[in-house]
């Protein structure tokens, strides 16, 4: 990155941070409402990418969502449990799950088309287990986190105050592009396209494929949970169909992909786009059409895919620096790899 | 029947084939001869339209044939035996050569059609059940002939149909072009195996590195050093 | 204790569930074998031929059987259009752009569907009988659903097997080149595995909107269900999605009767996550 665009950012930055303290009139709070939901959706959008640009297309993310906000959620309503070890746990717990899925896969080049439809089985599996063991979890209505009362905001991490989360959801999305960004400079980015161009060749010099596949994916889940745990924290509620299965998932991927699944900004793009326009949708037609925006989002995912796969971001960026395209990973379409 | 005319093909940046001229008349019996790599499969392919000559024509009785897809050439009388069989594995013989029928010209002679494979290849005819897939070597071999035989050409092309062979089932495929060339088929053959073509054809072609080096009828080829001491036949 | 009447029931209307379950993925496994794409949209595809026969029957007054014909057409269409329009451009693009252009395409019909009818569940109101055989209560409308997608697979079979262009299809999935110099076109053979695809969307679609109700995430219910049969059977594998699907469609039952309707399709779930890793390339595994 040019010095130019490194000061632009850094200036960006601090215009972020500073917008819970302009004046925004009556709307601040729906504002900041929004903007939170960026950070924490692009945040997730990351984690996913760093499976996604190797080649392991997950339709199934919803699972780790899911799982990071349900177990935060219920620890909390059942054990009093401060969510600080809360989320730490259901993190804990969504590696695992990650993990006994992963190995196979990885172990048996699980790989393309049988990839995605086991993540996708995954995730719904997730979904109706959430829905069927309703006794404890809500089942299809959802589960609402119990209110703090008088405990300290900072133990219960719950605050009447958006903008502490403003700053939390800031804090959680930029550490994410740290976790992308060293990601993209490691070993593991280089072992693994190499797997993605050819997993034979790559075990053949040396390369662990299994290692490198579960840790990325290993990886990716943590993030993800931590993700779902934030996201219901702070909306303090959760739900089956917001927070898991196959919907929401492919809303991820389609915000990634728009964004652009080889850059370190683009999952940020993708998602304050898609979030911007259905909102957008929303003000401007209120309830009179339904599915609007995601007719929109499914007709733009196909248009994207057929003539803009490296994204919005991705091609600006590829045109602007007419950087050579990354050679295929996992024979992906082109797309430069790194911000 | 038959007329290249400074044919020049390859694939993306590569070019096989440069200035090729050849023709086989009807009724005629030729071969193309060379080394490994000289082009003769790419020539095969860009007669039988798989690949588009970059320039020169394709003249088939009358007809410009070069640049037309595969399923249009086959329509005009030419069939390809590609090399390496190509049959389609996990059919049965039976299903592969109601496949050659494909053409609707040759569908409605489908039954007068098996009939003379089956004739001309009693072997095929016991198997008729059975996955192409799981043939030996010279029965494919004589499957993937047949099925060109079932979409009534007037032109086969065989492309190094002794590749792979063992060298008793060599002599039977020969002797089984031979007879294919009995019925009346005019046929261009490539093939490495330099001595045996050369006792079966009329005429022939050297192929080296791209481009005809030599032509002749295949008595006076038959004699040249290069056939001696170039290549080994058996 | 269950009584095992109710287990019986529940095994006599897993196999009849199994027969539908078949049709769906027997649709979606030709268009992979075939043409090497799954098409994760395909349930909705199913979903809006039921929709079709909905709306020719409540909206147009026609005859059930008459509606049915009708959703194959429009399934056969659907099939088409989405070969030509999503496909044909994604051909040889990576699987991961193909996943998500057939998983953007799931994204609009079941946004189209709720802009357009809302998500109200919609279903055809037809009155069929409940049989009983030796205490065992079966619906009709289940029964008939499960002997006609053993047609229509027969059907199916037939033409792959015995017609000039369903042997070229099975013969296009093998050698695409050999193919071409029989005459065949395969472009075209394609948008005609698409079609017939489609076709049987359609027919599932009829069959399924006498027994269940419609709404835009239909496809949400049966879709992962349905790729999940086939790859337990072996993507591609038409013999192995039809025995998958058998399978699968007992241990939903089963599991339904003995602890959840739910819980049976988790354990399916479970069960095909565990499968996957015993056998990688599904249970009957013939292609890569």
């Amino acid at each position: 990155m040019t010095t130019a665009f490194r000061v632009l950012g850094l200036l960006a930055l601090v215009a972020m941070a500073l917008i819970p303290f302009l004046p925004l009139g009556a709307a601040q709070e729906y504002i900041w409402h929004v903007i939170i939901q960026i950070f924490l959706w692009s945040f997730v959008g990351n984690a996913w990418s760093l499976m996604g640009r190797f080649g392991l297309v997950s339709l199934g993310h919803g699972a780790f969502l899911g799982v990071g906000a349900y177990a935060t959620v219920l620890l909390w309503n059942f054990y009093g449990m401060t969510p600080w070890a809360g989320v730490v746990l259901a993190v804990l717990l969504t590696v695992a799950l990650a993990l006994v899925v992963a190995y196979p896969c990885s172990r048996f080049q699980v790989v393309g088309h049988y990839f995605g439809l086991v993540t996708l089985a995954v995730g719904e599996v997730v979904r109706l287990w959430i829905v069927a063991e309703r006794d404890w979890t809500g089942g299809s209505l959802g589960v609402s986190l119990k209110t703090g009362g008088t405990a300290s905001g900072l133990w219960t991490l719950q605050f009447a105050d958006k903008r502490v989360f403003y700053y939390v959801g800031m804090a959680a999305w930029l550490f994410g592009l740290w976790v992308w960004w060293r990601v993209d400079r490691s070993m593991a980015r280089s072992a693994m396209e190499a797997i993605g161009e050819d997993e034979t060749a790559a075990a053949s010099v040396g390369i662990r494929v299994t290692r490198f596949k579960m840790g990325i994916t290993a990886l990716s889940a943590a993030l993800t949970a931590l993700g779902g745990a934030l996201l219901a924290l702070y909306l303090a509620y959760t739900n089956p169909d917001t927070l898991s299965g196959i919907g929401v998932s492919l809303r991820i991927v389609f915000a990634v992909v728009l964004g652009g699944m080889y850059s370190l900004l683009g999952p940020f793009v993708g998602t304050a786009l898609t979030i911007a326009l259905s909102e957008y949708l929303r003000i401007y037609f209120g309830i009179k059409l339904i599915g609007i925006a995601e007719t929109i989002y499914g007709l733009l995912l196909i248009i994207f895919i057929i003539f803009l796969p490296a994204g919005i971001y991705g091609s600006i960026r590829d045109a602007l620096f007419r950087r050579r395209p990354a050679r295929s990973s996992g024979g992906v379409a082109v797309g430069a790899a790194s911000s | 029947m038959l007329e290249l005319s400074q044919v020049t093909a390859g694939y993306g940046a590569f070019t096989a084939l440069w200035d090729v001229s050849l023709r086989v008349s009807s009724g005629e019996a030729v071969a193309v001869v060379g080394p490994n790599g000289a082009g003769k499969t790419t020539l095969l392919r860009a007669i039988s339209g798989l690949i588009a000559p970059r320039a020169g024509r394709v003249t088939f009785e009358g007809a410009e044939l070069a640049g037309h897809p595969a399923y249009d050439i086959v329509a005009h009388g030419i069939a390809h035996v590609p090399e390496g069989r190509r049959l389609f594995p996990q059919l049965t013989v039976a299903e592969n050569l109601k496949m050659g029928a494909f053409l609707p010209a040759a569908r409605g002679h489908f039954h007068e059609s098996l009939e003379r494979v089956y004739t001309l290849f009693p072997a095929l005819a016991e198997r008729s059940a059975q996955r192409a897939g799981s043939l030996s070597g010279g029965e494919q071999q004589m499957l993937a002939v047949g099925r060109a035989l079932m979409s009534r050409p007037k032109l086969i092309l065989f492309d190094e149909p002794s590749m792979g062979l063992a060298p008793v089932m060599v002599l039977r495929l020969f002797d089984l072009i031979r007879r294919v060339r009995e019925e009346g088929y005019t046929i261009l053959v490539v093939e490495q195996n330099v001595r045996q073509v050369l006792k079966l054809v009329d005429r022939a072609y050297l192929l080296e590195v791209g481009r005809i080096k030599m032509e002749g009828r295949a008595a006076d080829l038959a004699e040249q050093d290069f056939v001696r001491k170039a290549y080994v036949g058996f | 204790m269950i009584e095992p009447i109710f287990i019986l029931e529940a095994v006599v209307n897993g196999i009849l569930l199994g027969g539908v379950l078949a049709l769906l993925a027997l649709g979606l496994n030709l268009i992979f074998g075939v043409i090497d794409i799954v098409w994760i949209a395909y349930v909705d595809i199913v979903a809006l031929c039921m929709y079709g026969v909905y709306f020719l029957v409540t909206l147009y007054g026609w005859p059930l059987w008459l509606a049915g014909l009708g959703a194959i057409v429009i399934g056969a269409g659907l099939g088409v259009l989405v070969h030509l329009l999503i496909i044909t451009p994604i051909l040889s693009s990576p699987p991961i752009n193909q996943l998500l252009a057939t998983g953007g395409l799931l994204f609009f019909i079941q946004s189209v569907a709720t802009l357009l009818w809302s998500t109200d569940h919609r279903s055809v109101r037809v009155t069929l009988p409940t049989i009983e055989v030796g205490g065992i209560f079966i619906s009709f409308s289940r029964l008939l659903a499960f002997g006609l997608s053993i047609l229509a697979m027969i059907a199916l079979y037939l033409f792959l097997k015995r017609t000039y262009t369903g042997t070229a299809i099975r013969a296009v999935s093998q050698d695409r080149e050999a193919i071409a110099l029989m005459g065949a076109r395969p472009q075209r053979l394609y948008v005609v595995t698409s079609m017939v695809g489609g076709a049987m969307a359609g027919v599932a679609g009829a069959l399924l909107i006498i027994q269940y109700a419609v709404h835009p995430y239909f496809g949400g219910a049966f879709g992962p269900l349905t790729f999940m049969i086939c790859v337990l059977g072996g993507l591609g594998n038409m013999v192995g999605a039809f025995f998958a699907a058998f399978i699968m469609a007992q241990v939903i039952s089963v599991g339904g009767v003995m602890v959840s309707t739910e819980m049976g399709y988790v354990i399916a779930f479970v069960i095909f996550i565990v499968l996957m890793f015993v056998r990688p390339g599904g249970i009957f595994a013939k292609r890569g």
